[in-house]
């Protein structure tokens, strides 16, 4: 890399770094990619290091919120979903009010405002955000590779049924295709169609067919084979 | 030019979003999005830029980040509202049906009114 601010700043980390990175952070990420760290997590890093001398946040800190961002976060959706299905008037709330339905189950989405749109045999939803990677994070945690490729952010807002193809799913042509770009202060949850053949199933079953990419709109949920 | 009228379904309920006085669109009306390209933070996509849809929510009064991205405060809040085009029209040779939408939220300000063809 012949950025030489990148250069200067990789000189001054390297001279001090083996002072007391493992030391005070336990947690120390293992790199898994090849090559130098990119210029956004210099400026990260720096940031947190600062943070940390300051006693403003630490390290563990931090992890924690990354763990809670894997650990927690991506199974909300689902479990709000689940309860949409067999709960006709939690479904009204969730449809007029997203955050304020999540808050019933005791899921805080902070900042977040929330928009659910509901799929039904006219009308298929997709969500997109085009600008950047805008995504119901408190709801599903971190977008996956392919939500925040230009590939899929360019594409899916003019050909939205060759990209849902793509995933598996293709739909009729008196099917309503509704691409939805979340690109200002909204973030979106698809409620799909519950399947036939769950009659019966408890929430709990019921999240377990509503994966990530039912709740972005990008395939449907269905009963696995048995 | 396509027809620029995709269905909305009537407002069933007020919005509980922040409020938004004084809000110049409805649900229902027809707009343009302006066709202006000025410099800076932006969150009105380019390929919007022109079309003609229909108000499909108010969202309620939100921090400017136009504002915002430049460490301003972002007052006076302004109204964003969801707006719902029809794929045909934003994209002329979109290869869909008729009835395919595409919603976005846009600021008022980027909002121009358009006469009301409704019957």
């Amino acid at each position: 890399m012949s950025n030489p601010s990148f250069d200067y700043y990789a000189q001054q980390k390297h001279g001090h770094a083996h002072e007391h990175d493992h030391a005070r952070d336990q947690h120390a990420a293992i790199e898994t990619r090849e090559g130098p760290p990119s210029e956004y997590e210099i400026m990260s890093r720096a940031m947190q290091e600062l943070l940390e001398e300051k006693d403003l946040i630490t390290a563990d800190q931090v992890r924690q919120k990354m763990e809670r961002f894997e650990e927690e976060l991506p199974y909300r959706g689902s479990k709000v979903v689940a309860r949409a299905w067999t709960d006709r008037e939690f479904k009204q709330r969730l449809l007029e009010d997203g955050k304020a339905a999540c808050a019933e189950m005791g899921i805080d989405l902070e900042a977040d405002r929330l928009i659910a749109v509901e799929n039904t045999p006219a009308v298929h939803n997709v969500i997109v955000c085009t600008l950047c990677s805008c995504y119901p994070r408190s709801l599903l945690g971190m977008p996956p590779t392919w939500y925040k490729s230009s590939n899929y952010r360019s594409r899916v807002v003019f050909e939205p049924r060759a990209v849902l193809k793509e995933f598996g799913t293709e739909l009729a042509e008196d099917v309503t295709v509704r691409v939805h770009d979340s690109n200002a202060d909204m973030r979106y949850l698809v409620i799909p169609m519950r399947p036939e053949g769950t009659d019966g199933w408890s929430e709990e079953q019921l999240s377990e067919i509503l994966t990530r990419d039912t709740l972005v709109g990008v395939t449907t949920p269905g009963v696995p084979r048995k | 030019m396509t027809s620029a009228s995709p269905p909305v379904a009537k407002p069933r309920y007020p919005s509980t979003y922040n409020p938004a006085p004084g809000h110049r669109f409805n649900v229902g009306d027809r707009i343009a999005i302006r066709r202006t390209f000025p410099p800076g933070h932006r969150r009105t996509p380019f390929y919007i830029r022109g079309k003609q849809g229909v108000i499909e929510r108010i969202c309620g009064a939100f921090a400017n980040p136009e504002e915002l991205a430049y460490g301003f405060d972002g007052e006076p809040k302004k109204v964003l509202y969801r707006v719902r085009f029809l794929q045909k029209h934003v994209w002329p040779d979109y290869n869909g049906p008729q009835h395919d939408t595409i919603d976005m939220e846009i600021f008022e300000h980027w909002l121009e009114p358009l006469p009301d063809t409704r019957n």
